[in-house]
Formats: C-alpha cells, sequence, structure tokens
C-alpha cells in the first residue's frame, strides 16, 4: 500500500571521522501510525533523526515522503519543516515569556504584519480541536510542562506536517501529563499524522506504539509490530545478545565480598533533587557492584545522590557505621569517596586547564584553599599517575581538551586515584573509548577492589558489568526493582528483571 | 628560536606586549625625547622624577589596580562588573566623611580606608550575589549600582562635595617627600606584588578558572562556585576601594559626579587587550595591566600630539578596535595557519601537540 506511506528511508549512511554512525539504515513510517525508535545509547537513533530533519547531511541513502517515488533533499531543519517534518525536542524550545498563541505563530508566514485577532482565533481553534487546556492569551511559562509540550506539537501539527518526531518527550512529565500527552498523540494519529517516538520508557511504547524499529551499533536490527515483539526479546535486540547465547556467559571475575560487618558505606531511604524514588544502599570494603538498567532508568541519579552532586532530600547515610552526612561533593570527598561523572565533556574535565591541573584539582580541593601544591609536588603526582594509567599527552602543562576522549578518562580517573580513596563511583567510565583502554579500565578496577577500595560501576555493556561487579542493583523507570549476586547474575537474568512482569506475559 | 622565546609567542601577553612595544617605537620615532626623565622640583619643595613615562604610569595607576580585580570577576562570572566608578565614588565619599569628621592624621586616615573597603566590599558582595545566587547576567546585576552608586556618595556626602585639606592627603596623591616616583605607582606595584603572592600562596587562580571554565565540573570537584564568585566581586570591592581613595587623595576633594567617570568600560577593555577572554575562564592579571597601562599610554600620546580632549576617545576607539581585532580567535588561527606555512620544518613539533580524537 504505497499510499500509506508517510516517510520511507533506505540505504541511510552517515559516518563521522573516526565513527559509522549509521550503516544502510532502512525506515518506513506509516500514515496514521506511531513507531517507536528504539535502541541503546549510541545506537545510531539520534542520528537517523539528525539526517532526517537536515542537521547533518547523509552519506548515501534515499528519503521519500508521502508514499511519491520522488527523493526529497533535506539540507536543513528548515528544508525538513517545509516538507513536512517536525521535530519536538526533549527540552522545549518555544519562548516561555510569550503567549501561547505567540509561540504558535512565531516566525511563520507573513513577516511585515500581524493580525492578531485572527492568530488568537485560529490558535483557539486549534486548542480545542486538540483538546489541550490552555488559552490562547495565556503566557506559555504559566502552563505545566505537558502543556508546554503539547502546545508544542499543536505549533508542529499546525504547520501541515506529516510526520512528527517526539525525541523523548516524557522524560520530564509525571504520569497524569504522560496520559494526556498520549491521549494527544492517538488524536494525531487518527488524523492521520505518523509520529516518530523516541524514549527510554518501555512502559510507553508497549502503551501507545504501533510498531517498533530497533537499531544496534548503527545498523537495523529490525522493524517489528509491538503484538509480535515481547519486552523481554525487545531488550534482548536492543542489547545485541540472543537469549539462547547467554547461558554461558556466566561471570568471570566475581569478588567475594570481604568479611567486614560494617559496610564502608551504607544508605537507607536515600532520595535527591533528581526525582528517583528513595533507595537503599549499601557496598562493603573491597566489594564491586553495579547499578545496572536502561539508560534514564536512574542509574546515574542514584550514585549522584550517594555523592551530593544533586541534592538529597531524605534519607540517612552511614560512612564505616558511623552516621555522615553528604550536602555537597565535598562532603563526600572529605569521607573518602570519589566520582567519575557520566558526562566527561559537561562534568568532568575542565577543558581549558592543563592536564596536570585537572588531575590535582581533586586532591587540591581537600588539601585546602590555602595550601597549594608547588609546582613541583604536582609535577610529581601527575607524573606519577601519567605513568601509572598511561595517559598519552604531549606535557603536563598541555590543555586536556586536546587529549583524545580515553586519554581524558584516564586523567579524570588519574584525579580521582591521586586522593586515594575508600570508596569510588565510577559512571560510565568506559563510554566512548577505544576498546583497549576499556579493558585498562576494568583491570584496574578490579585491581583496586584487591586492594580494598569499593567500587560502584555503571556501564551500558553488561558484558562489562558481568566481568567487574561481584552484586548488580537493576533499575527500572528510577526505581530499584531488583539485585542479582553469584550465580543469578546472567543477562538473560537481568533483561528478565529489567522487563518485570512482562516477562511472563511475553 | 630560544625556548622562551616560543613560549612567548604561544602565550597570550604577545599582543598587548607587541602593542605596548609599538607604541613605544611609535613615540620613539615621533619624537625621541618623548620618554626622556627630567629631575624637577615640585610645588612643595621635593625632588621628583618627571616626564611622560612618570604620568603614563601616574595616572593609570585606578585603572591598573581596577583592571586586577575585572580580571579576576571576568574570570569566574564570565561578565564584567560595570558598577566599579559608581563605587568607587561611594567607596571615595565614605573615605572623605570619615576624614572630614576627625582631625586628620594617618590613624584616621587608616580608618578611612578600611572604612571604604568595607563599604565597596558589601557593594561588591551585594554584586556577587545577584550574580552567582540569584543567577542574574552580570552586566544587569551590576547595572543597579552603576545607576545608584553615585546619587548613594552624594546622600553620604550630604549633597555636597567636600574638600579635604590636609598635608598628609597629599602625600597619598602626590608625592612622599623624599622618593622621587608619585606614591599612586608606589601603591600599584604593592598591591600588585600582593595579589601575586595571595595567587602564589593561595588556589584563588586555579578555582576561579576553574569555577569560569565548568562550573559544574567544579563544584564536583568540592569547589564552593557560589563562593569562587562572591569572592571574585569582593575583592574587585577591595580595588575599588584603592582606587576610589588614590582618586580622592589625587584631588583632596570628592566630586560624586566626577570620581572615576566611565572607568568600567576602560577597565573591562583592559582586561580584554590583555588577552583575556571576557567569556571567563583563564586568564592573566600580568595581562590586563598591561592592558590598563596601554590605555593610558594611548591617551598621553595622543595628547602629546595635539589631538583635541574631545576627540581624543574616537582615536582611542581605533586603536582599540585594532588590538582586539588582532587578538580574536578568527585573526589568531590565521595567524597560526600563516605562521605554520613560513615555518613548515617546524611543523612537527605543532603536529605533536595534535592528540586529538
Amino acid at each position: 500500500m504505497p499510499n500509506d506511506i508517510a516517510l520511507s528511508m533506505r540505504n541511510i549512511s552517515k559516518s563521522f571521522p573516526g565513527v559509522r554512525a549509521l550503516h544502510n539504515v532502512d525506515f518506513t513510517l506509516y500514515k496514521g501510525e506511531i513507531h517507536a525508535l528504539m535502541g541503546e545509547n549510541g545506537a545510531g537513533k539520534s542520528t537517523l533523526i539528525k539526517v532526517l530533519t537536515g542537521v547533518h547531511p547523509k552519506d548515501s541513502g534515499q528519503i521519500t515522503i508521502d508514499g511519491s517515488t520522488k527523493e526529497v533533499n533535506i539540507k536543513s531543519p528548515q528544508d525538513a519543516q517545509n516538507s513536512g517534518i517536525s521535530t519536538v525536542y526533549q527540552e522545549i524550545t518555544l519562548c516561555p515569556n510569550l503567549t501561547v498563541a505567540e509561540n504558535m505563530y512565531i516566525g511563520r508566514g507573513n513577516y511585515q504584519f500581524v493580525h492578531w485577532k485572527k492568530m488568537r482565533e485560529q490558535t483557539t481553534e486549534l486548542l480545542e480541536k486538540l483538546s489541550i487546556p490552555a488559552r490562547a492569551t495565556q503566557q506559555l511559562a504559566t502552563c505545566s510542562l505537558a502543556v508546554q509540550q503539547m502546545v508544542a506539537i499543536a505549533r508542529a501539527v499546525d504547520m501541515d506536517c506529516k510526520v512528527l518526531i517526539l525525541d523523548e518527550p516524557t522524560s520530564s512529565l509525571d504520569e497524569r501529563e504522560v496520559e494526556k500527552l498520549f491521549s494527544l498523540m492517538r488524536e494525531l494519529k487518527s488524523r492521520g499524522v505518523g509520529i516518530i517516538f523516541i524514549t527510554h520508557f518501555l512502559e510507553q511504547v508497549y502503551e501507545v506504539c504501533d510498531r517498533i524499529t530497533v537499531l544496534r551499533n548503527g545498523e537495523l536490527v529490525g522493524a517489528y509490530d509491538v503484538k509480535d515483539l515481547p519486552r523481554v526479546q525487545l531488550i534482548s535486540k536492543m542489547m545485541g545478545k540472543e537469549l539462547d547465547d547467554i547461558s554461558h556467559m556466566h561471570n568471570t571475575g566475581t569478588q567475594a565480598a570481604r568479611a567486614n560487618s560494617v559496610p564502608v558505606f551504607e544508605a537507607i531511604g536515600l532520595s535527591s533533587t533528581a526525582a528517583t524514588k528513595a533507595f537503599d544502599f549499601k557496598i562493603d570494603q573491597g566489594e564491586v557492584n553495579g547499578f545496572t538498567g536502561l539508560l534514564g532508568s536512574g542509574r546515574s541519579e542514584c550514585v549522584r545522590a550517594i555523592f551530593g552532586a544533586d541534592k538529597a532530600t531524605g534519607g540517612k547515610v552511614f560512612v564505616n557505621g558511623k552516621p555522615a552526612k553528604i550536602a555537597k561533593p565535598k562532603d563526600a570527598m572529605k569521607l573518602g569517596i570519589g566520582y567519575l561523572p557520566e558526562d566527561r565533556k559537561q562534568d568532568g574535565i575542565v577543558d581549558d586547564l592543563s592536564v596536570r591541573e585537572n588531575i590535582i584539582l581533586a586532591l587540591q580541593v581537600l588539601r585546602g584553599f590555602f595550601r597549594p601544591f608547588s609546582r613541583a609536588e604536582a609535577e610529581k603526582f601527575t607524573d606519577e599517575y601519567i605513568k601509572l594509567l598511561g595517559i598519552k599527552t604531549a606535557s603536563t602543562d598541555t590543555p586536556i581538551r586536546s587529549l583524545s576522549g580515553g586519554n581524558q578518562q584516564k586523567a579524570i580517573l588519574a584525579r580521582w586515584l591521586l586522593t586515594k580513596p575508600q570508596y569510588l563511583i565510577l559512571d560510565e567510565p568506559t563510554r566512548g573509548i577505544d576498546v583497549g583502554t576499556k579493558v585498562e579500565i576494568q583491570k584496574l578496577v578490579l585491581k583496586l577492589a584487591e586492594e580494598g577500595v569499593s567500587v560502584t560501576f555503571i556501564s551500558s555493556e553488561i558484558e562489562e558489568m558481568l566481568r567487574t561487579c561481584s552484586r548488580l542493583i537493576v533499575m527500572r523507570d528510577r526505581e530499584i526493582i531488583g539485585e542479582l549476586t553469584q550465580n543469578d547474575m546472567t543477562q538473560a537474568k537481568i533483561m528478565r528483571t529489567i522487563a518485570g512482569e512482562a516477562a511472563q506475559n511475553g | 628560536m630560544a625556548n622562551w622565546l616560543k613560549k612567548l609567542m604561544r602565550s597570550q601577553l604577545v599582543i598587548p606586549l607587541f602593542a605596548l612595544l609599538l607604541l613605544i617605537i611609535f613615540n620613539l620615532i615621533r619624537d625621541v625625547g618623548f620618554f626622556s626623565l627630567n629631575i624637577t622640583t615640585n610645588n612643595d619643595g621635593n625632588t621628583v622624577l618627571s616626564g611622560n613615562i612618570i604620568s603614563i604610569l601616574n595616572s593609570a595607576s585606578e585603572l591598573a589596580v581596577l583592571s586586577i580585580g575585572m580580571t579576576l570577576v571576568t574570570a569566574s562570572s564570565k561578565g564584567q562588573d560595570i558598577s566599579v566608578g559608581a563605587v568607587a565614588a561611594i567607596a571615595g565619599s565614605v573615605f572623605v566623611r570619615v576624614l572630614k569628621e576627625h582631625t586628620i592624621n594617618w590613624p584616621i586616615i587608616l580608618l578611612g580606608f578600611i572604612c571604604a573597603c568595607l563599604a565597596a566590599i558589601l557593594c561588591g558582595a551585594f554584586n556577587g550575589t545577584l550574580v552567582s545566587v540569584f543567577k542574574i547576567q552580570p552586566m544587569i546585576a551590576t547595572l543597579i549600582l552603576l545607576t545608584a552608586g553615585r546619587p548613594i556618595a552624594y546622600w553620604i556626602n550630604g549633597g555636597a562635595t567636600p574638600t579635604v585639606e590636609s598635608p598628609l592627603l597629599s602625600k597619598i596623591g602626590s608625592f612622599i617627600p623624599g622618593i622621587p616616583i608619585p606614591t599612586p605607582i608606589i601603591i600599584v606595584v604593592v598591591f600588585a606584588i600582593l595579589v601575586s603572592l595571595v595567587l602564589r600562596f593561595t588556589n584563588l587562580g586555579l578555582y576561579t578558572q576553574a569555577v569560569g571554565i565548568n562550573e559544574k565540573s567544579a563544584r564536583l570537584n568540592g569547589i564552593n562556585a557560589i563562593g569562587m564568585k562572591m569572592l571574585s566581586f569582593m575583592m574587585l570591592g577591595i580595588c575599588v576601594a584603592i582606587a576610589g581613595c588614590i582618586g580622592v587623595s589625587r584631588m583632596g576633594l570628592i566630586n560624586h559626579e566626577t570620581l572615576l567617570l566611565d572607568i568600567e568600560m576602560d577597565a573591562i577593555l583592559a582586561v580584554a587587550i590583555g588577552g583575556n577572554a571576557l567569556s571567563g575562564g583563564k586568564f592573566s592579571i600580568a595581562g590586563s595591566v598591561i592592558g590598563a597601562y596601554i590605555i593610558q599610554a594611548l591617551t598621553i600620546t595622543l595628547y602629546a600630539m595635539k589631538v583635541p580632549s574631545t576627540a581624543v576617545k574616537a582615536y582611542k576607539a581605533i586603536v582599540i578596535i585594532a588590538i582586539v581585532v588582532l587578538g580574536s580567535p578568527v585573526v589568531q588561527s590565521y595567524l597560526l595557519k600563516l605562521r605554520g606555512r613560513l615555518f613548515q620544518k617546524s611543523n612537527k613539533e605543532a603536529g605533536a601537540q595534535a592528540y586529538g580524537d
């Protein structure tokens, strides 16, 4: 039924220097369907969307719209919009200080004159048609986030869009708001709009979507009807592991927890401003444990709460059995906790400063404002860790931003090792770095554990977690849903736990 | 090239030093005797040095002190404090007010200076709070005191422009008997040494730069980002108080309308000419101080060339545009490419730097 096709992408390839982001990916969207685009972090979802919306030019492949055979050439987001492809991003990109009507019409049509009355009337009509609970003259900032999101969608729809891309629209909404958004999506679906829905929440995919396309490592895994793809299978397709393969993938580097009755760190009912459910957590001396779950499941938020990176809103914390208070990162540092953040560029490196300054930063802060290290001391520390971790840098004076990702990560690791922590949190320490360095970092984690350092390890790559951790805490939708130890630690178990009740239905 | 020369070529001080050098050469060609020093006896009977160099160094004192504080604020808050002139008027008025109500002796002058410092630090804390706690853009936050500062000074002065006659004060404003160099120059030197000692013996530099470059990362490493921004504004407050008191001592009176008028723009300019990014991060205080002296040298040169004083600013603008454009990233990267083509043999080491991914 070629007439039902809203969008067709064929053999799309896209490479960035050194990375093949997309390789011969096909994607078909029918009119009046909600189509989930799924894949783990780095699978190529966002690259595909960026190619479609003209942010990145494609290297090869064809895009056709509306069932026609004529190829469309999308060079810029403006082109995409003119071709009827609209995107609503996770972050709302409207102007909160303008009214709803102004936001609907800003940057469209006749630029010389504004017909205020007509604009208001048309807006009101559209809001009613889509049953969005907002008034045309209301200032956007006074609407709830969900309504703002809906206004953004209404604006996109009003611009005669055939393809609507929703990129993580639900991540900042609560349950009721999500429900409202879904009814709007269903309404649009019944009007024949093709919707591409990107989300990390599995439940939502099964609630609202008709079909699923799964990408992995820049390649198409397949497109499936939702009813044909139970949750466990979806997860296994996203991770790239068939369920049958998993039986022999047993954990090889299990670390038995030391016979120390007092945990190095223990939290009871800890919650933070980052909106995870309150959780209990503990780690023994020399133990390596990990938070696992899909991206966005709240694993980073948990460790941020432990380190005080997000303000704690409740709960008790004990360090070596003694009650402690962690209100800010420095408190945690003083208690011997180190934290390598997930986002190296945003939270880790101080890019204009030298490798030396970046490495000594945490220890320097611990030592105090009035006691700077001499140049010689700093050089000594830096040289030691450059050698220990094999950091490739022209000199200790080189700005850290000119190092490769792996070497930057090693420098940040050096920063925390230098503080001689008793408990080290590593959030995605191996993301975006080459295989050799990944293995080095895993070995280092095991070595640290032997020396008695407790480590919490987070990685999107399950194999890494299985190799390094002796206990896995499984998360889904910002909640801890299970804990796996020893023989339970298999990919199959992890997937089943993440999929939860669904495993029984599927 | 010698190693130190190579290092210098890469440092941000190249442009300001080069500009200063050009200015000196230009003046020497124009008038060989431009930089000659004379020994004269002034009205008070002191033997003193005079000449264009002395008047450049002397009259740039306030600007040099302010540029030090402005550099710190720029580095930490990624913005500038435009209220320094107005706050200097407040500090100067407090200084005069204290002197007026006592018989003037050295302890009272010290007391007056401390009170001026407290007033200026308070203003700095006000600006700092708006910027760091309430996350208001620095230029908007400091606009408040830019507008309100001089009226507050007027109120402190009781609506007049009081004069303070004292031989002690003129020792601060002009010369100490027996020392042939104007006192403001000595104050700047002492203050600059103090600041470099603070930078050497504390982590002020590292913390300020870390906060200015990546506030999130700085916080995750235990640095109190809000505190560092506050601190930089309060340190600028001390600079403002020093500048205000020098200004008052020079004239022996406080005119809240004209004291250090428009100096905020020159101070920001000094920071920019010094090769510091106005968007914060890494900084060089030496660069800013050189920038301050460049601005003053330019002014004096233009006066020496008999440019009418009303036109001086326009001429200054032309030169400053040239310096700032020369230091801009676009021109800098072009110059780097040019240098690469000229020294193709030494390219190997440039390649060694590029470990990029």
